[in-house]
């Protein structure tokens, strides 16, 4: 059997895609993580109000930026009030008591979608329809401008934590919340902050996605657990690893899938979860000790 | 407590607050002052409750009895972040630096404050780095890869950039070489030169004695005795008493 090299490559244009895609969920997932201790079950659920904002907004306005733009600040605006309303009063509990209320808002939002829309597909349409060829293949040129997008996020989350006063805010919260506190960083605010950028993030990569599979009350979950994998794989709190995990992970099942039925393929990232969980707890990709 | 010198204008007046961890009564009724630009020396014994003054003080313990005044207006069940923004500094006793951002970004932690003009914020830096030469040199540098010297220093410039009206100093020289002691002395004399007040909680009594103005000693939650710092350091014998050295 000769090696695909049409394939291998048009499977790491996938693999990338929706690595960027995974990438953007799960550095809201680590970034909450990292800085408060709070593992957010509730993660795929803002990822699936975003795509349903955006799928409302998308059918009042018609221009799909709108769309993204509304989606986001909305979503972040949620993810404030239910970070004030359910973590804040936990701070400080044992983790436990955080995984119980993340997962009981997650249940509250999915079925809350349910009730709302309906169990049937919504569907974004796509901003734009132009195509490529890659060999054999008419390549969406959506699917490029995603993971483009993806990135562009990612970076000025990256830039904003590097040097805006927040973003050194944040990190030093992350490292010594009481210290923070004593040098006058309103942490409150931080916490409150942080939550809603993640939740804002979770949003825009519903929106974005929605295109490409349909908008419906369960969409979250998949995705949710993915990134969980990819949090712990790239070294929970850590934002660099996760984003290396992703686009590692997504490339390992988009390969998988030359050669597997794509519903196995996921168990790649299983595999790779679970060897990581024996001999590399800490991350895959950690360098320096947190 | 021993009658002692009076304070004619407090700047931080602390009575008679009572703290609990768990069911262990920790502060028992402490009740001491610190003047305007005053340096305050608070001894004692390890674990009878100097360190747990100072955190009540920051707002990072709350006593369950007592006040805490900060010129004049109770303060006492105010969040740490708002007492730092009124013009209180902490330098804890492990230092707690934050290890992954540069000197610099720890500086920034409390330069970046709204009120506080680009101009006098670049000015402020310049002359923090005036007074920590070597701070300047590592600028860029982790505060995680500095020595322990040298991060003793960068917790205390980090928190003159709150420009404070007080620091509260925990166990500064603890861990500290020799040389880096009498620095530190050096130190706190530029603070009263500043006119920052400082409440110094030490271990190093001859330095403790030598920079401060006014002493209270602790024991068991309370303050046992006080006295001007000049009376103490020819009274060997209350020394002795208190501290066993």
């Amino acid at each position: 059997m000769g090696i695909p090299i049409e394939e291998i490559l048009i499977q790491t244009v996938n693999g990338i895609v929706t690595g960027m895609i995974l990438a953007l969920v799960a550095s809201g997932l680590t970034l909450i993580f990292g800085i408060m201790d709070v593992v957010n079950f509730a993660h795929g659920e803002l990822f699936m109000l975003g795509a349903y904002v955006g799928v409302i907004i998308l059918a009042a306005t018609g221009n799909f930026w709108i769309a993204l733009i509304a989606a986001t600040l909305l979503v972040a605006l949620l993810g404030a009030a239910i970070y004030l309303t359910t973590l804040r009063p936990l701070l400080g509990r044992d983790p436990l008591y955080t995984i119980l209320v993340t997962f009981g808002v997650s249940l509250v939002l999915q079925n809350y979608a349910l009730w709302q829309f309906g169990p049937a597909a919504r569907k974004i349409s796509e901003p734009f329809t132009g195509q490529f060829t890659l060999f054999y293949l008419a390549y969406p040129w959506y699917r490029i401008v995603i993971a483009l997008l993806s990135a562009a996020i990612i970076g000025a989350l990256w830039l904003f934590l590097k040097f805006g006063t927040w973003g050194i805010w944040i990190r030093a919260t992350t490292q010594d919340r009481v210290m923070a506190q004593a040098m006058g960083i309103p942490v409150p605010w931080v916490l409150t902050g942080v939550f809603a950028i993640g939740a804002g993030m979770a949003a825009a990569s519903g929106v974005l996605f929605g295109p490409l599979v349909g908008v419906n009350h369960a969409m979250g979950v998949d995705w949710v657990l993915k990134a969980f994998i990819v949090v712990v794989v790239g070294g929970m709190g850590n934002l660099a690893g996760s984003i290396a995990a992703a686009i590692f992970i997504s490339l390992l099942e988009a390969y998988a899938a030359i050669w597997l039925d794509p519903s196995q393929a996921v168990i790649v990232s299983f595999v790779v979860l679970i060897l990581t969980l024996l001999f590399r707890p800490t991350g895959l990709f950690v360098s320096t000790p947190r | 407590m021993s009658p002692g010198p009076k304070t004619v204008q407090p700047l931080v007046k602390v009575e008679d607050i009572h703290t609990y961890y768990g069911k262990s009564h920790i502060l028992d009724g402490v009740s001491l002052e610190v003047g305007i630009g005053e340096v305050v020396g608070l001894l004692g014994r390890n674990g009878v409750g100097k360190s747990t003054t100072l955190k009540a003080i920051i707002g990072l313990v709350h006593p369950s009895q007592g006040k805490v005044l900060f010129e004049g207006r109770p303060i006492t069940n105010l969040p740490a972040h708002r007492l730092a923004r009124l013009g209180i500094g902490y330098v804890p006793e492990d230092r707690r630096i934050f290890r992954l951002l540069s000197v610099t970004e720890n500086l920034r932690t409390g330069l970046d404050r709204r009120g506080v003009s680009k101009a006098r914020k670049a000015e402020l830096l310049e002359k923090i780095y005036g007074y920590f030469p070597v701070l300047a040199e590592r600028r860029n540098q982790a505060g995680g890869t500095l020595s322990g010297g040298e991060q003793q220093m960068l917790a205390i410039a980090r928190a003159m950039m709150l420009e404070p009206k007080i620091i509260l100093l925990d166990e500064p020289t603890e861990g500290l070489m020799p040389r880096m002691v009498a620095e530190i002395g050096q130190i706190i004399d530029m603070l009263r030169r500043e006119n920052v007040a400082v409440l110094l909680v030490e271990q190093n009594v001859p330095l403790t004695l030598e920079a401060s103005q006014r002493i209270y000693i602790i024991e068991k939650g309370v303050v046992r005795y006080h006295a001007m710092a000049s009376d103490l350091r020819i009274n060997d014998a209350v020394i002795h008493q208190y501290l066993g050295v």
